[in-house]
């Protein structure tokens, strides 16, 4: 293979066409940009459920005129009962600490908040998540100084359900950018096709391969999908350091949300680049075979 | 080494064939003109050897090979023993004379050096060693039309068709053209040569195969245009 002739003749080709390559680099930067914040949010997912289920699952708030019986009794309990894996009890003070600690952003809910608000719990981690209805069960409200039993699971299944869903929206409109790529792909190789017929009937003509006919024009896609993809990846660096690392730093640092790191991006980064080539190539491989005459 | 047997074509947006029923067989090394009126079929009959449409019926094999059989990517091997030239020249007007020529044999794959040593040699057969460095903009059409023929002679095809060859040309330029050719059938190659020119036909007195509507209407060895010119 004359790798400089081929390579001459996409430069050529990407040149030819600079407006329909511009836009053909655009439209596959954003879809693949958007494929790359779906995968981050579903890594951050996951993530997430590993900070939040591992710790707490289910919190027994005890009444505000609790005794010390009671407060031992539950504990016993606690400690005798098959469904329990661990538990931590969590002292009034240490309540209004981790309060002050998660909101250290707004500084007047917490002076707002008198220091003996907050309630004393036990934290209990189960050995069956789902199983929250009988510990419910075993500690009715509002007896034997038992104030109320929350499954924070609960709680998180909503926040994780919305977590989700954004995930699940950007992919779609990925997605969708990327039917709009794979239309301006076709139509760019149609038009590259067409202002380089007097070429390729030549080299029909003269007996060159249809592969290496139609090589120039695969690659030229593909490399339109390669910088499309490095476009992508410079995007979700810049969303990083601009947006996540700093409007988010506070969240980040209570451990609410967890950070981005730079690592899954750089496992991102191969993927996205990967698929934007491979789709690209693809896209104009699949054009050649139907539209265009080689 | 062409052999065409009860070849019929018919395209699909026609009623009347543009070749019907013909049967024919042309030798290594032979000349041939094909004549006939506007739209009597010698593309199609051009067209049908380079396997760049299949006939509707009818078997057509060049040098051993059914064409009918043949898959498509051995087609590229059949066209690099096939030169052909046009009466439209289809050069490429962004490159050199040179570049040109070397194109076909660069998307065959053939070695730069290979490249570089029978570009000149060619160049120089058909008379154009000084304008190599030329862009086809700069050539009269004869040049032009001799840069064709370097194209396509270029990698020693065993047939070279030649559809309309003189047909935008004036009958002293179309001389040197035919010379040319002449000459590169004197290498062996078999010349099949479209052409309406009768001029040229009567006075070389080769082979002559008449089309009429589709239908082989004379095949005549050291023939002449037609009666009553
Ligand atoms: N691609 C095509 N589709 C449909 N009909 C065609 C096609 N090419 C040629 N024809 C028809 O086939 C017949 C023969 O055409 P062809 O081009 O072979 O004639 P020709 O002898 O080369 O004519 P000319 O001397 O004008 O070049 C004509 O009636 C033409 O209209
Ligand atoms: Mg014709």
């Amino acid at each position: 293979m004359r790798v400089n002739f081929v390579l001459s003749e996409v430069a050529t080709g990407l040149r030819r066409n600079l407006t329909m390559t511009v836009a053909m680099i655009l439209t596959t930067a954003i879809s693949l940009g958007l494929m790359g914040t779906g995968l981050l949010i579903a890594g951050m997912i996951s993530d997430m459920k590993e900070i939040y289920y591992d710790k707490v699952q289910v919190s027994i708030f005890l009444a505000e005129d609790v005794t010390e019986e009671q407060r031992a009794g539950i504990e016993s309990r606690l400690e005798s009962s098959p469904e329990v894996k661990s538990y931590i009890y969590e002292s009034k003070d240490e309540a209004f600490e981790r309060f002050q600690q998660q909101f250290s952003q707004q500084p007047e809910l917490v002076e707002n908040t008198p220091p003996d608000a907050l309630p004393e719990s036990f934290r209990v981690e189960l050995v069956n998540p789902e199983r929250y209805e009988v510990i419910k069960a075993e500690f009715p409200a509002g007896a034997d100084g038992v104030d109320q039993v929350r499954d924070e699971g609960d709680f998180l299944d909503r926040l994780f359900s919305l977590l989700n869903g954004a995930r699940n929206a950007t992919i779609a409109v990925a997605v969708v950018q990327a039917l709009a790529a794979l239309l301006l792909i076709s139509n760019t190789i149609q038009l590259a096709a067409f202002n380089r017929r007097n070429e390729t009937n030549i080299m029909r003509l003269v007996g060159a391969s249809r592969w290496y006919t139609q090589l120039p024009f695969i690659l030229e896609a593909a490399v339109a999908g390669l910088i499309g993809a490095l476009l992508a990846v410079g995007g979700l660096v810049l969303t990083k350091v601009l947006f996540v690392d700093r409007t988010l730093a506070g969240p980040i640092k209570a451990g609410i949300i967890p950070p981005v790191d730079w690592s899954a991006i750089a496992l991102i980064a191969p993927v996205i680049a990967a698929a934007g080539v491979g789709l690209a190539g693809i896209a104009a491989y699949v054009t050649l075979r139907l539209y265009v005459r080689l | 080494m062409i052999e065409l047997q009860h070849v019929t074509k018919l395209y699909p947006a026609s009623s009347r064939p543009a070749l019907d029923d013909v049967s024919t067989e042309i030798d290594k090394g032979e000349f041939v003109f094909l004549i006939g009126s506007s739209g009597s079929g010698k593309s199609t009959f051009l067209r049908l050897l380079l396997k760049e449409d299949t006939p509707t019926s009818g078997t057509i094999s060049v040098n051993g090979k059914t064409l009918n059989t043949m898959s498509k990517w051995q087609v590229p091997k059949l066209r690099r023993t096939m030169g052909c030239v046009f009466q439209d020249f289809r050069l490429l007007r962004d490159r050199t004379v040179a570049q040109n020529v070397a194109f076909a044999l660069e998307v065959i794959n053939k070695p730069a050096r290979t490249i570089k040593r029978v570009v000149p040699e060619v160049l120089e057969m058909v008379g154009l060693e000084g304008k190599a460095q030329r862009l086809p903009g700069e050539l009269s059409g004869g040049e032009q039309q001799r840069v064709a023929i370097a194209r396509a002679f270029v990698n020693r095809p065993l047939v070279l068709l030649a559809d309309e060859p003189t047909g935008n040309l004036d009958p002293e330029t179309s001389e040197g053209i035919m010379l040319l050719l002449e000459r590169i059938n004197r290498t062996g190659t078999t010349v099949i040569m479209a052409t309406h020119d009768y001029h040229i036909v009567d006075s070389m007195r080769r082979r002559v195969i008449e089309l009429n509507g589709g239908v082989l209407t004379r095949d005549q060895s050291r023939g002449v245009y037609g009666v009553g010119r």
